[in-house]
């Protein structure tokens, strides 16, 4: 594959089966078996999407709430494998899906910090030098020792996106990122954005912000109903969501 | 050919030329003179060539799929790190909150072999010889394949969080928890040695090899974990079903009565009980000093690796879907 491309996504195809009552236990299941009551409804949350994100490039995915984009940005994250077709990704990504990167909320903030960075192939001393950065950009420095559940969802991304941005990922998903926290965390997570995509970091850019994404991104996708609607340079493709 | 079948075909076509091989060369003193020709003849020539077809079909697919396996070895690399937090934060978690810390994993063996051997000790006195020791012994080993298992049904299901939001290999999550048990075994064995001081059991050099069994149980257990934390995930009761086998098979493996006590048939039954081999293992070594022969090496040999290939395929096949069920 070329080395230019960070990330290939071709003809995925990404199907779920929607039970109306989720099956859970073996009782369930031999007794449903029997009565012949076992029905899947298939849905497709992503038809034939194809596309290539090239090395340092920013993107936006656009589309409405239901479009797919949470579903294609797990697929390129590995999180779900896709039903058809395949992905390729070159190089550590790091997700930011929904707020949290798997954290624990029984734990404190500092081992968090630590779990988060294995879970990126970062042993607890290389994490040690990041931990202060860390902590100093979340601003949580009074609950470092806190543990997460106590923590408002303000604090929680703010601590998701200072890891998400210290474990030099060249990859960097961001989901709605930009909403979190107050004005003056937006404006130091866009400079620190910034920064990374002049160090060279690929973004996956996702937000409903129009402006947002037109600001920063020099390529977009617009997906409708899962299938690709529009492609390409960002000011077409937000004229075709504008248009919607 | 898909890899599954292929895998499947090797280890038939492996598995008969075995078996054939053995029932016309082997030397009957390893399958014991009595047994010959009669139906546990054939059972145990099965179970030699078993081990044998498992370990050269592993060996021979490992070869011919290198790029297909070489990945996965890359990813244990990667993802060593997070393997060492998952053990360490079950450590951490089991001793958090409580006021003697580490000590328990030391005292619960201890507490519970007292008032096992309190009870039992009367039913069998004249019996078995050391009774702690014995006990002990069997309690550690069993105890490590209940507590492994058990806790590496739930990994998968536990580990949700992590991933339904980013990519991890998801054998970690069994393959850890089962080491946790196994860092917990390394308590438990010093409380069995603490009581082999105390009672006063004899020494032996064959002592020494008592880390052989536990590698036995642990490969076991691991299978075992594998595949019920492949299950669980797709039928949550089997955890219940889980818990009442484990409660009938702990009365049916020797652990605080001696297997002699137990009728002709029961006892050829418990040939096929793989945590009577173990625990028996674990105590001919360390309390008896003797070498099980190569006779209960195979028996061993053959049930950690049977539990193994089942888990790791079982969960190899469906991991994909799992996602989907958490």
């Amino acid at each position: 594959m070329n080395q230019d491309i960070a990330i290939s996504v071709e003809n995925v195809s990404m199907m779920f089966n929607l039970n109306r009552e989720k099956i859970e236990s073996l009782k369930e299941y031999a007794v449903k078996l029997m009565k012949r009551q076992l029905q899947f409804e298939e849905f497709w949350a992503l038809k034939d999407v194809s596309f290539e994100v090239r090395r340092g490039e920013v993107f936006g995915i656009m589309g409405l709430n239901g479009a797919g984009k949470s579903t294609l940005l797990k697929v390129i994250a590995g999180v779900f494998k896709p039903t058809q077709g395949k992905v390729t990704v070159n190089g550590l990504v790091a997700p930011m899906i929904e707020l949290g990167m798997g954290f624990d909320y029984e734990f404190t903030a500092r081992e968090n910090v630590y779990m988060n960075g294995a879970m990126f192939g970062h042993p607890s001393k290389y994490m040690e030098e990041k931990y202060d950065e860390i902590i100093e950009f979340s601003e949580l420095r009074e609950f470092e020792d806190v543990p997460l559940k106590n923590f408002s969802s303000g604090m929680v991304g703010r601590l998701a996106f200072a890891i998400a941005t210290n474990v030099q990922p060249d990859i960097l998903i961001a989901d709605e990122i930009l909403g979190v926290g107050d004005y003056k965390f937006q404006a130091k997570c866009e400079a620190r954005i910034e920064e990374m995509i002049k160090g060279g970091t690929t973004v996956l850019l996702v937000s409903h912000s129009m402006d947002k994404v037109e600001e920063m991104c020099s390529r977009a996708l617009l997906l409708e109903r899962g299938t690709v609607r529009a492609l390409g340079d960002v000011k077409k493709v937000c004229k075709v969501y504008a248009g919607d | 050919m898909s890899k599954k079948k292929q895998l499947v075909a090797i280890f038939s076509v492996l598995f008969i030329v075995s078996y054939i091989f053995i029932t016309s060369y082997l030397p009957v003193s390893v399958v014991e003179d009595n047994d010959a020709y009669s139906y546990m003849f054939y059972i145990k020539t099965a179970f030699i060539a078993l081990s044998i077809s498992l370990i050269l079909s592993a060996a021979i697919f490992t070869v011919l799929h290198r790029a297909f396996i070489m990945p996965y070895l890359g990813n244990l690399k990667r993802f060593q790190p997070l393997l060492w937090q998952l053990v360490k934060r079950d450590f951490i978690t089991r001793y958090k909150r409580s006021v003697l810390g580490v000590l328990w994993s030391l005292l619960s063996p201890l507490l519970t072999m007292l008032v096992m051997t309190l009870v039992f000790s009367h039913l069998f006195r004249g019996d078995i010889p050391y009774f702690p020791v014995y006990l002990l012994g069997g309690q550690i080993i069993f105890g490590f394949f209940t507590e492994a298992t058990n806790s590496a049904m739930g990994s998968v299901i536990g580990g949700a969080s992590m991933i339904k939001k980013v990519y991890v290999p998801k054998y970690i999550f069994p393959v850890s928890k089962v080491l946790s048990s196994l860092v917990n075994l390394c308590f438990s064995f010093l409380a069995f040695l603490l009581v082999f001081v105390f009672t006063g059991a004899p020494w032996n050099w064959t002592f020494l090899l008592f880390p052989i069994p536990m590698l036995y149980t642990f490969v076991f257990s691991l299978g075992v974990g594998m595949f019920l934390s492949s299950v669980v995930v797709f039928f949550r009761d089997i955890t219940y079903i889980y818990g009442i086998f484990l409660t009938a098979l702990t009365y049916f493996t020797p652990l605080f009565y001696p297997v002699t006590i137990l009728p002709d048939g029961v006892r050829q039954a418990m040939g096929f009980n793989p945590l009577y081999h173990f625990v028996d293992y674990f105590r001919s070594v360390t309390l008896y000093g003797t070498v099980p022969g190569l006779w209960e090496n195979i028996v061993c040999v053959s049930f950690a690796l049977c539990a193994l290939f089942v888990g790791v395929g079982a969960f190899q096949s469906q991991q994909d879907k799992y996602i989907l069920h958490l």
